[in-house]
C-alpha cells in the first residue's frame, strides 16, 4: 500500500484515523464484544453453564478448530482457501492408526502422520503457488483425494487401541485447572502466528497479496513462496489436529473431522476476514472461534436441537458477511461528509468492505 | 465509524433475539432437577436423557416413543438430543452435555464401541448412570446394556416361522447378506445344527444358501436364481433386511407368490406392502418400542439404587413384566418379535 494502485477497491484501513479508533471501533471488536456478551448471559441465564466441566469440554470440542483457524486466516487473507484441512485430518489420523497398529510408538507415529500433513500442504501449494490453479478448484480436488485415500486406508473401521498414556495426554488437564492440555501447544502455535502475521514483513506481504497479488509482486512480495509457505503451514498443522482429534476420541477413522472444513471457515469469516482476501485479524479469527463454541455449547445445554443451533449459527455467519455492505450501502445513500470516505472515488465500494 | 457502530447495534439485537429464543427452551428445565439429580440416593427427581445415534431415524424415534412411555409412569423428567449425523465424535458432546447438566441416566445406542468410552466414564463420575441399548459400548465403561435379541433367539426364531408357513416340511434355503459377515454365518451355523438336531424340523431341508452382499439388485437376482435351481423350493429364509425385501419384491411379482414362503429379519415400513398383498405371511425383529420402554426402566431402577448393575439383580418393567440382569451387565429384551399382518400397522419405522 505504498504506492497509489490504480483501483482502491479495497482498503485495510485508513491511517488517517487516530490509533485509538483504528485499534478499538473494528469488526474485530464487536466480534469479541458479542463473543463476551454471549458468555457473561451464558453464566447468568445458562443452567449449568457455569458449572465446573463446562470450561474443559469447551475448549476441548474447539481445539482442533482453533489450531487450524490459524493457518486458514492466513491463506484466506490471501485471497485463497484451503478446503483439504478436515481431509487432511482424516488421513493423518488414518495414519497414525495404522502406524501405531503395526508397532509403532505414538510419538513416532504421530511424527510421520505431521509428515503426511506436510505432503499434502506441499501439493496444494505447489498447484496453487507454482503451477497457478485457483485454490477453490485444487483443494475441492484434493479434499476428495485425501478422504479417499484416508477411508481406503483403513476402510469403514476404526482402530482405538492407543497407549494409554497418550490418550490420557489428549484429554488431560494442566494441573488442577480446567484447561486441557492442549491448549499449550495451541497458545505457542497462536503466538507464533500472530508474530508472523502481524509483526513481520511476510505477513505484510500476506495482506498485500490478498488485496493486489500483482502490486505485491512488483513491490517486492514473493508471491508463490508466501502461498507456498501458508498451504505448508496448513497441511501441518491440520495433520496436528487430526492426531490430537484422534487420541481425544481414541478413535482413528478415515471419516474423522468430516465437514469440519466448513466449520473452520465459517469461524473465520465470522471473525472478520474477508473472504475476497486483503483484510482480516487472528484475534478476531480466534473470538469468532470462541463465540460458534460458546453458542453450540450453550445451545446444546437448553437442549436445542442441532439443527437449530445450525440455523442460529448459518444466520450470525451470513449476517456478519451481510451487515456491514448492507449498512455500508445505506451509508452512502446518506448525505455525508466528503471526509467520511477515505480514498478512492467510489466511496460505496469502499465503504462495504473498509471498516475503518 | 457510523457504520461500525450500527452493525455493532444490530448484532446485539440478533444476538438478544437469539437468546430470547433459545431462553423458552430453559424454562421447561427450571424445575432445578438438574442440578441435585445425582446427589439424591433415590426417590427424588429422575432426569433421563436419551442419545441415539442419530436424530430424524425412523427406528430411533420408535424406540424414543417407547423411553417416552416408561418415563411417564415412572414420572421421569425426559428428553431426547442427538446429533444430525451417526458419528461418534458428535456424540461425545452431547454425553459431555449429560455430565455437566448433571442429568440421573442417559441412554444411548453407540456410534462405536471404544471412542465414547472417555466421555461415558467422566459422566459416570459426575454421577450419571449409562445403559445402552441397540449399540453396545465396552462392557466396562457402561452400567447395562439392553440387548435387543440374542443370536440364539434370531436363529430360533427364523426356524420356527418357516417351519409354520410351510407345514414342517419341504426344501428351504437361506438368502443371506455377504458371506464374510460375522452375525449372520453365526446365525446360520446356529439354524443349521438345530435343523439337524431338532425332531421337530425332521422333514425340512436346506438345500442352498446365496448371498446378496447387502445389495438390493443382487439379492434380487440371487431369489431369482434360487427360485429357478431348486423348483421344489418351499421357503426361503432371509435373516437381513436388504435381503428380505429384495425376495419380497421379486416374489410379489413372479408366479411364486403365495407359492414360496418368506420370511426373515425386516422392517415393518420395508415389508409392509408384501404383508399386505399375500407375499409374505410374517417376519421378524425386535421391537424397538419394547427396547427403549425396557432401558427406560433399567436406567430408573439403577438411579433409585434397586440394582447395580450385577449378575443376578431384578427388576421391574412396566407391562414388559420383570427383567433379570446377565452376564456383562447385559439385559435381554427377549425374543424376536414377530410382524405379522395383524398388528404391522401399529408400527413405522
Amino acid at each position: 500500500m505504498s504506492t497509489a494502485t490504480a483501483t482502491p477497491a479495497r482498503t485495510y484501513s485508513s491511517y488517517s484515523a487516530p490509533l485509538w479508533k483504528r485499534w478499538l471501533v473494528t469488526r474485530e471488536t464487536a466480534v469479541i464484544v458479542l463473543t463476551a456478551a454471549v458468555i457473561l448471559y451464558s453464566l447468568a441465564n445458562v443452567p449449568n453453564f457455569d458449572g465446573p466441566l463446562t470450561l474443559k469440554f469447551l475448549l476441548q470440542d474447539i481445539a482442533p478448530i482453533l489450531l487450524i483457524a490459524l493457518p486458514m486466516t492466513l491463506v484466506i487473507i490471501t485471497g485463497e482457501i484451503d478446503l483439504s484441512v478436515a481431509s487432511i485430518m482424516g488421513l493423518s489420523s488414518v495414519l497414525l492408526g495404522v502406524l501405531h497398529d503395526a508397532g509403532m510408538s505414538v510419538p513416532a507415529a504421530a511424527l510421520l502422520a505431521l509428515l503426511a500433513g506436510l505432503v499434502c500442504g506441499a501439493l496444494n501449494g505447489f498447484l496453487i503457488a507454482y503451477v497457478g490453479l485457483p485454490s477453490l478448484a485444487v483443494t475441492i480436488g484434493t479434499l476428495a483425494l485425501f478422504r479417499g485415500i484416508a477411508v481406503g486406508l483403513l476402510g469403514t473401521t476404526a482402530i482405538t487401541d492407543f497407549t494409554e498414556k497418550w490418550a490420557d495426554l489428549a484429554t488431560g488437564t494442566i494441573g488442577d485447572s480446567r484447561i486441557p492440555l492442549v491448549m499449550i501447544p495451541f497458545a505457542v502455535l497462536a503466538v507464533g502466528f500472530v508474530v508472523l502475521l502481524h509483526f513481520s514483513t511476510f505477513g505484510r506481504g500476506v495482506y498485500e497479496i490478498g488485496l493486489n497479488d500483482e502490486a505485491a509482486h512488483f513491490t517486492g512480495v514473493n508471491v508463490a513462496r508466501t502461498k507456498m509457505v501458508l498451504f505448508l503451514l496448513s497441511g501441518v498443522v491440520s495433520a496436528l489436529a487430526g492426531i490430537y482429534f484422534t487420541l481425544r476420541y481414541g478413535s482413528a477413522r478415515g471419516d474423522n473431522a468430516t465437514g469440519y472444513e466448513l466449520q473452520v471457515i465459517a469461524a473465520v469469516l465470522l471473525g472478520g476476514v474477508s473472504i475476497f482476501g486483503g483484510r482480516g485479524r487472528l484475534h478476531g479469527v480466534l473470538a469468532g472461534v470462541v463465540l460458534i463454541g460458546v453458542l453450540s455449547s450453550a445451545l446444546r445445554l437448553e437442549s436445542v436441537t442441532v439443527n437449530v443451533t445450525n440455523i442460529i449459527v448459518g444466520l450470525l455467519l451470513v449476517a456478519s458477511v451481510i451487515l456491514p455492505s448492507v449498512l455500508g450501502w445505506a451509508g452512502s445513500r446518506l448525505p455525508r461528509k466528503a471526509s467520511a470516505a477515505p480514498a478512492g472515488p467510489r466511496p460505496d465500494k469502499d465503504a462495504a468492505t473498509a471498516d475503518v | 465509524m457510523k457504520i461500525q457502530k450500527r452493525s455493532t447495534a444490530l448484532a446485539a439485537i440478533l444476538l438478544t433475539a437469539t437468546f430470547a429464543f433459545a431462553g423458552c427452551g430453559s424454562d421447561s428445565d427450571d424445575g432445578g432437577s438438574a442440578s441435585d439429580g445425582g446427589s439424591g440416593g433415590g426417590g427424588g427427581d429422575l432426569s433421563i436423557t436419551m442419545l441415539p445415534k442419530n436424530l430424524g431415524n425412523a427406528y430411533f424415534d420408535t424406540s424414543t416413543d417407547g423411553a417416552e412411555k416408561a418415563a411417564t409412569e415412572i414420572g421421569a423428567e425426559f428428553e431426547e438430543v442427538g446429533p444430525d449425523t451417526a458419528s461418534p465424535d458428535a456424540q461425545v458432546s452431547y454425553i459431555n452435555t449429560v455430565a455437566q447438566q448433571g442429568k440421573s441416566a442417559l441412554i444411548l445406542s453407540a456410534n462405536d464401541p471404544d471412542a465414547l468410552c472417555d466421555a461415558i466414564d467422566e459422566a459416570r463420575s459426575a454421577d450419571v448412570k449409562v445403559v445402552t441399548f441397540d449399540a453396545d459400548t465396552n462392557p466396562d465403561c457402561r452400567d447395562l446394556f439392553i440387548n435387543q435379541a440374542t443370536a440364539e433367539g434370531i436363529a430360533a426364531k427364523q426356524l420356527e416361522l418357516i417351519s409354520d408357513q410351510i407345514g414342517g416340511k419341504g426344501e428351504i434355503a437361506i438368502l443371506s447378506a455377504s458371506a464374510n459377515a460375522t452375525n449372520q454365518n453365526a446365525w446360520i451355523d446356529m439354524m443349521e445344527s438345530e435343523l439337524a438336531d431338532n425332531p421337530d424340523y425332521a422333514d425340512i431341508e436346506l438345500v442352498d444358501t446365496v448371498y446378496g452382499d447387502d445389495e438390493d439388485q443382487k439379492s434380487f437376482d440371487q431369489t431369482e436364481a434360487l427360485l429357478q435351481n431348486h423348483p421344489d423350493l418351499k421357503g426361503i429364509i432371509s435373516p437381513t433386511t436388504v435381503g428380505i425385501a429384495a425376495a419380497a419384491r421379486y416374489l410379489s411379482d413372479s408366479s411364486s407368490k403365495g407359492k414360496v414362503a418368506l420370511t426373515g429379519l425386516g422392517t415393518p415400513n420395508q415389508m409392509r406392502e408384501y404383508v399386505e398383498d399375500g407375499t409374505v405371511t410374517s417376519f421378524a425383529l425386535w421391537n424397538p418400542g419394547d427396547l427403549g420402554y425396557l432401558a427406560t426402566f433399567a436406567a430408573a431402577a439403577l438411579v433409585d439404587g434397586d440394582i447395580t448393575g450385577a449378575e443376578g439383580d431384578s427388576f421391574d418393567a412396566g407391562d414388559l413384566g420383570t427383567f433379570e440382569v446377565g452376564a456383562d451387565g447385559v439385559v435381554l429384551l427377549g425374543e424376536p418379535f414377530t410382524f405379522d399382518a395383524d398388528n404391522i400397522g401399529d408400527f413405522d419405522f
